[in-house]
């Protein structure tokens, strides 16, 4: 019974309310003790559209997705999901909440003691009560939707880095989520591989009706394939808007990172004193017995 | 400039020890969630046998050898002094009363804690280096429940009877060497041993502190490989901290019950 | 690995386990083997018990027939009172002498029953009358050193 529910929500919450966001982030604070990595962003997902947040690495982006996906508490502001304050949910809404959602891990995440196969049957056996032959069914299928259904006897350790995130994206999308996040999915891939995954990000989206957010900062391949791109740096939003507008923008920062430029906004060098000053002066540590 | 030092020392002292203390507060309480959350491990009792297998199954080699060789030991060593005393025919005693009470239970969970304790730390480290805890978590399954609670259960239930093995081959191994190797009367070897030894003084004894050997283990196992730093670096050290602190656990315990057990009648 | 196989390891393991702890049970401790069933009672006092325990071994003939239950010190006879469990199926008779001996010479301490002729037969709850306490290792000493000096006196 919950399985047919959850196979088809997707298309019920995408004829019934299409008009209201699926994810809405509100002034959004996060902190590590007082480590502060976000201050008051603000993002919008629209339903069925596939929304990039760029930055470079360790801007918040990856906790930006724990926070969506209710790992973590905001330090202030809200995130809502479907109309719903995620950190207001007890542990069990927040499970049936997450059962709703997709998530492809930086690397994949599979689980290294399990075949492809059982991988991608593993949500269905813990939530579901379906039979062995539909769950064999599925699978298949969806492992079909990435191309990889002749390898599903093979276990994770034999799988290509592109392969492994096929099967994490096939694992994501296996109860037909109504958002699927993107945790860095072209990190580490080859060109081929790369323009794979980004295909798929989008005909996956498309052909589920689900809603998607992009965490990446590679900008070539994810302005091919998404609708709308926030610039995150240092925890706050910097510059927002499509493709084009991107592309076309003139803010020094923005321009720096879809041009890849080495020197800019981003400075090359980590703040230091006077080079002349620092080269004058004797170094004050002692030498250690080992040195 | 000495005030300073010193005071930094002092604080360096209560970091540490409000750390360790924090740590134990943390492993009570995540204790406590892998007994509440054990309901899939018991329903789904296959991931739990599976778990068995990995813990159980594949240290049974090195308790089987070892246990007849702390037996033969236990001959050869026992017999040498008994023989002073013209009491050679109580090497049965000694060997089984030493395995059963001390040896069996002890030297099982220590082998148990570097066996397979450390490999549970180093699976569940792994998984979390991998963010293989995380994807459970955000696929709604509990990595507690999942991962956690049958590793747990499966040490639990494995270690009696690691020990049992133990202590019974370690006896196998004294007769061996007592009444094969040296020629100690088989009949007195065994018959001062059913004298000496109490089914529930002492075999139940040595049962009831490998249960709590077990417990110690796997809990200390989880417990480091779930607060392990997700690094390569820190997987390698919560299995040295397993290892490490899962013996002192043991000795220190073994003490415990020892003194609770076993006062003279 | 395939989940039939590993249940097959895994039951051979528990069943491995439970043998060995019943092996320990059987032959390394007295469980089942020298299992007394039913019993009665009977007390003696005796003026040195010795290093007696309690589940010490009742023996008559050398045969064990039943074992020690309890052992308390009486503060009026300044005596101590041994209660034991004995066989239902051996009877002894009234005047039956209770000893506390050792078995080998430094094994641990029994009670040995050495039958009298009375016709009558003890029942559960008696008292047995005629006891020799434990031969304790300096009195005896003493006891002979005293007599041999005694001893050389008299040929003098």
């Amino acid at each position: 019974m919950n399985s047919l529910f959850f196979a088809t929500l997707p298309l019920l919450l995408a004829t019934s309310a299409s008009a209201d966001p699926l994810v809405q982030i509100r002034d959004l604070s996060f902190a590590y003790d007082s480590r502060s990595i976000l201050s008051g962003i603000n993002i919008t997902i629209p339903r069925g559209k596939v929304v990039a947040i760029m930055g470079p690495s360790g801007c918040g982006k990856t906790t930006t997705l724990r926070l969506i996906g209710g790992q973590l508490r905001p330090t202030a502001g809200e995130v809502l999901v479907a109309g719903q304050v995620v950190h207001e949910f007890d542990d069990d809404g927040l499970y049936r909440m997450r059962r709703r959602m997709g998530m492809l891990f930086q690397f994949g995440a599979l689980f290294t003691d399990m075949s492809v196969y059982d991988n991608v049957a593993f949500q269905m056996r813990e939530h579901t009560d379906l039979p062995e032959a539909l769950i064999h069914d599925l699978v298949l299928m969806k492992l079909h939707a990435v191309g990889l259904r002749g390898a599903h006897r093979l276990m994770p350790a034999e799988l290509s880095g592109g392969m492994a995130r096929r099967v994490a994206l096939a694992r994501a999308i296996a109860l037909d989520p109504m958002l699927i996040m993107y945790d860095e999915p072209f990190a580490g891939l080859d060109p081929i591989s790369l323009s794979i995954i980004g295909e798929l990000i989008r005909t996956l989206n498309d052909a589920l009706g689900a809603s998607s957010i992009v965490v990446t900062h590679d900008v070539h391949e994810s302005l091919k394939i998404v609708d709308y791109i926030y610039f995150v740096s240092e925890g706050k939003i910097v510059a927002e808007g499509t493709a084009e507008e991107i592309k076309e923008s003139q803010a020094p920062y923005v321009h720096q990172f879809v041009w890849g430029e080495a020197d800019g906004p981003v400075p090359f060098h980590y703040p230091a004193r006077p080079y002349g000053e620092e080269m004058m002066e004797q170094p004050s540590r002692p030498r250690r017995w080992w040195s | 400039m000495n005030n300073a030092r010193v005071q930094q020392i002092l604080r360096q002292m209560g970091h540490q020890v409000t750390d360790r203390l924090w740590r134990l507060g943390f492993a009570c309480r995540f204790l406590l969630m892998t007994v509440l959350y054990s309901g899939t491990a018991l329903k789904r009792f296959h991931l739990t046998i599976r778990e068995i297998y990995f813990t159980g199954v594949l240290s049974l080699i090195i308790i089987l050898v070892s246990g007849m060789f702390v037996g033969m030991v236990l001959g050869l060593q026992g017999y040498d002094t008994l023989q002073r005393y013209g009491a050679a025919e109580s090497l049965g005693v000694l060997v089984a009363l030493s395995l059963v009470r001390e040896l069996g239970p002890v030297v099982a969970a220590l082998l148990f804690a570097s066996r397979a304790g450390s490999a549970i730390t180093a699976e569940i480290g792994l998984m979390k280096a991998t963010e293989q805890l995380s994807a459970m978590e955000m696929m709604a399954v509990s990595p507690i429940a999942r991962v956690v609670a049958p590793r747990f259960w499966a040490g639990v239930i494995s270690m009696p009877m690691l020990a049992a093995l133990f202590s019974a081959m370690g006896v196998l191994g004294g007769y061996l060497v007592g009444v094969q190797l040296i020629g100690v009367d088989e009949g007195a070897f065994w018959s001062q041993m059913q004298a000496a030894v109490d089914f529930r003084q002492d075999i139940m004894n040595g049962v009831i502190k490998s249960f709590v050997f077990g417990v110690l283990v796997s809990w200390i196992a989880v417990f480091e490989g779930f607060d392990a730093d997700p690094t390569a670096e820190g997987v390698s050290r919560a299995t040295t901290r397993t290892v490490v602190t899962s013996s002192l656990a043991i000795l220190a315990a073994d003490f415990v019950l020892t003194a609770f057990m076993f006062r003279g009648i | 690995m395939n989940r039939a196989v590993i249940d097959l390891w895994v039951g051979l393991f528990v069943a491995m386990g439970l043998a060995a702890l019943l092996f320990l049970g059987l032959k390394a401790a007295n469980l089942g083997a020298t299992d007394i069933g039913e019993t009665y009672s009977l007390q003696a006092r005796f003026d040195n018990i010795g290093g007696l325990k309690v589940r010490g071994p009742v023996k008559s003939a050398g045969v064990v027939v039943g074992r020690v239950s309890e052992i308390r010190f009486d503060a009026e006879s300044y005596t101590a009172l041994v209660s034991m469990q004995v066989d239902k199926r051996y009877q002894f008779p009234r005047d039956t002498f209770a000893t506390i001996n050792t078995s080998g010479l430094l094994g641990e301490q029994y009670v040995g029953f050495e039958v009298g002729g009375d016709p009558d037969m003890l029942k559960a709850g008696d008292v047995l009358k005629k006891t020799q306490s434990a031969v304790v290792l300096e009195k005896l000493i003493s006891q002979f050193m005293f007599n041999k000096a005694s001893g050389d006196e008299g040929k003098k």
